[in-house]
């Protein structure tokens, strides 16, 4: 189910400004791999170059490699939707489609894409709702509408959503963000629950939060105001965050910086 | 003043409201009322007007009955024909500009991108909007009707009432479908589903209530314009079905053409014919309303 993705000299535009300069890293199957760093340095705009959602932003481009086990994603002839549908994504805030039930929004995918007997499309809503953490809380009112839910429950509808249509990695942007601690706390165990099956990729801006869940961490930096960002130093999060080799990670992580 | 000073003067604790302020609120407040009162005034005149007027004939045969054979001094007679030809004219006319509204929105909106040629289509919407009746209807007469000899018809009136809908929806629907939060379609399109897809199935019913509503106004305006109905359906006593051949009728034309006459009778047919057109617009309304609540976003938890 989850693959490796290796990423090779990645510079992201938006327009003619460069939001990241020459990222290379290999993110690892089965783990969670968390990008930290300060606002605009690029995290985001790198995650979404994983999936092809950064080109869906008018003027937005990138050169470089991303390979998903070996394919480029970035190939000449790869059709953007089929590398969404191999790389799921959660957003920073809880989106779920507000003329959906709870039941709609988590089969959206799949349904969207069309096909599936609706025998089948049950199953799968009920393991990805129960994969999500969220079966006992909404099992009775399926048929309510997903934006009645509160907010950590509706971020976990939306990961519900993410992973019924069985995607080898998922990319959360900031998941918890505009959550309250226990939903968080929520989140952060299925999380580790998911990592068995899914390769993950998490940016946060709580660094305890990277440092509870992931495997690796990336820190991204930028050299001053308009400049590209770039990774500064990955490693395996235990070392990121005690003995880290750069400085400028240290200085960060300890609430130095600047 | 020495920052001392500064606050010293500066009362402590809960203030009361001054006596000032509290004018000025009740001063506003009126003016507020007032403008109120002035923008509802004449609605609620021209309805009581047309209601108290109206109905003296508003009756079975008014409803059933065509002018045909009805002599200039005679009683009776009805709007038979010319309800049908609104109602047909209108949703011809709507049959034309909703769907080729739409698109245009959806492009403006989701395809264009602020380049050369959405900027142009902008630019000539907006034209459009401001194109007055009399002159859509001249364009009709003069491109459809004398230029390439096609007679006159209820479709003809279609097509002059569609040029005066289409900036309207083009405009409403752009409004709503830019309401549409861009994390909708970035939510759908991470679940990898085609651009086209998302429009369909999320952007589109997403925005489905709004639409609805500014699709109604534009038919609203519509169905009361009599200067391009007059140069493109010609004129009729009788009940004629068929949109596509002869002359029709419609309700504006047949409310200008009665009250024309100097008799009372066909003075009272006009006032009616003029309350059932507002009826139909209030129908139409209605039944889009019970539509768009239908499809409505789901409520409650």
């Amino acid at each position: 189910m989850s693959k490796q993705i290796q990423v090779s000299g990645l510079d992201a535009y938006y327009g003619a400004h460069k939001a990241i300069e020459d990222v290379s890293m290999t993110i690892e199957p089965r783990s969670i791999t968390a990008f930290i760093g300060p606002s605009g340095c690029g995290k985001s705009t790198f995650l979404r170059t994983l999936n092809r959602m950064h080109e869906v932003i008018p003027g937005a481009r990138v050169e470089g490699k991303v390979l998903l086990d070996g394919d480029d994603l970035y190939g000449a002839s790869v059709e953007p939707v089929s590398v969404r549908r191999m790389i799921g994504m959660v957003f920073q805030r809880p989106n779920p489609f507000p003329t959906m039930s709870i039941y709609d929004n988590v089969a959206a995918g799949l349904r969207l894409n069309g096909r599936l007997p609706k025998s089948q499309l049950d199953g799968i809503v009920e393991e990805s709702l129960k994969g999500a953490n969220l079966w006992n809380e909404v099992k009775d009112r399926l048929t309510k509408p997903g934006a009645g839910l509160s907010g950590g429950q509706q971020q976990r509808l939306c990961i519900a959503r993410a992973i019924a249509v069985k995607p080898q990695v998922l990319l959360m942007d900031e998941p918890c963000s505009a959550l309250d601690p226990i939903s968080t706390l929520a989140i952060e165990d299925l999380m580790a629950k998911l990592k068995d099956e899914f390769t993950i990729v998490i940016v946060t801006h709580n660094m305890q939060q990277a440092a509870r869940v992931s495997d690796r961490t990336a820190f991204f930096n930028l050299a001053g105001q308009g400049q590209p960002g770039k990774v500064v130093e990955m490693d395996e999060t235990s070392r990121m965050f005690t003995n880290p080799s750069q400085k400028a990670t240290e200085d960060y992580i300890t609430g130095r910086f600047g | 003043m020495t920052l001392q000073q500064e606050a010293a003067r500066r009362p402590r604790g809960v203030q009361h409201i001054s006596t000032g302020r509290r004018v000025k609120d009740r001063f506003v407040q009126g003016l507020v009322y007032l403008a109120f009162a002035m923008a509802v005034v004449p609605l609620v005149s021209v309805l009581w007007l047309v209601i108290s007027n109206g109905l003296a004939r508003f009756d079975l045969e008014f409803m059933t009955h065509s002018m045909r054979g009805i002599g200039a001094r005679d009683a009776g007679g009805g709007a038979y024909h010319a309800i049908i030809g609104t109602v047909e004219q209108v949703l011809l006319a709507s049959a034309i500009s909703v769907p080729i509204g739409l698109l245009t929105a959806i492009y403006l909106v989701e395809y264009g991108n602020g380049g050369r040629l959405s900027r142009a289509i902008s630019f000539f919407v907006d034209v459009m909007t401001g194109v007055p009746s009399v002159v859509a209807g001249l364009f009709i007469l003069a491109f459809w009707i004398l230029f390439l000899g096609m007679p006159y018809s209820g479709w003809a009136g279609a097509m002059a009432l569609s040029i005066l809908m289409m900036p309207t929806v083009v405009r409403s629907t752009e409004e709503m479908l830019r309401l549409v939060p861009a994390d909708l379609r970035e939510a759908s399109y991470a679940l990898g589903v085609p651009k086209w897809r998302t429009i369909m199935k999320i952007v589109l019913p997403t925005a489905f209530t709004g639409i609805v509503t500014g699709v109604m106004l534009a038919v609203a305006r519509v169905a009361g314009e009599t200067a391009p109905i007059l140069l493109t359906v010609f004129f009729t006593d009788s009940i004629n079905n068929d949109p596509f051949s002869g002359p029709q009728m419609g309700l504006p034309l047949y409310v200008f053409d009665q009250a024309a006459r100097p008799n009372d009778t066909a003075i009272d047919r006009a006032w009616t014919g003029a309350l059932t057109l507002i009826l139909i617009v209030m129908l139409l309304n209605l039944v889009a309303r019970l539509i768009a609540w239908w499809r409505a976003p789901a409520k409650g938890r």
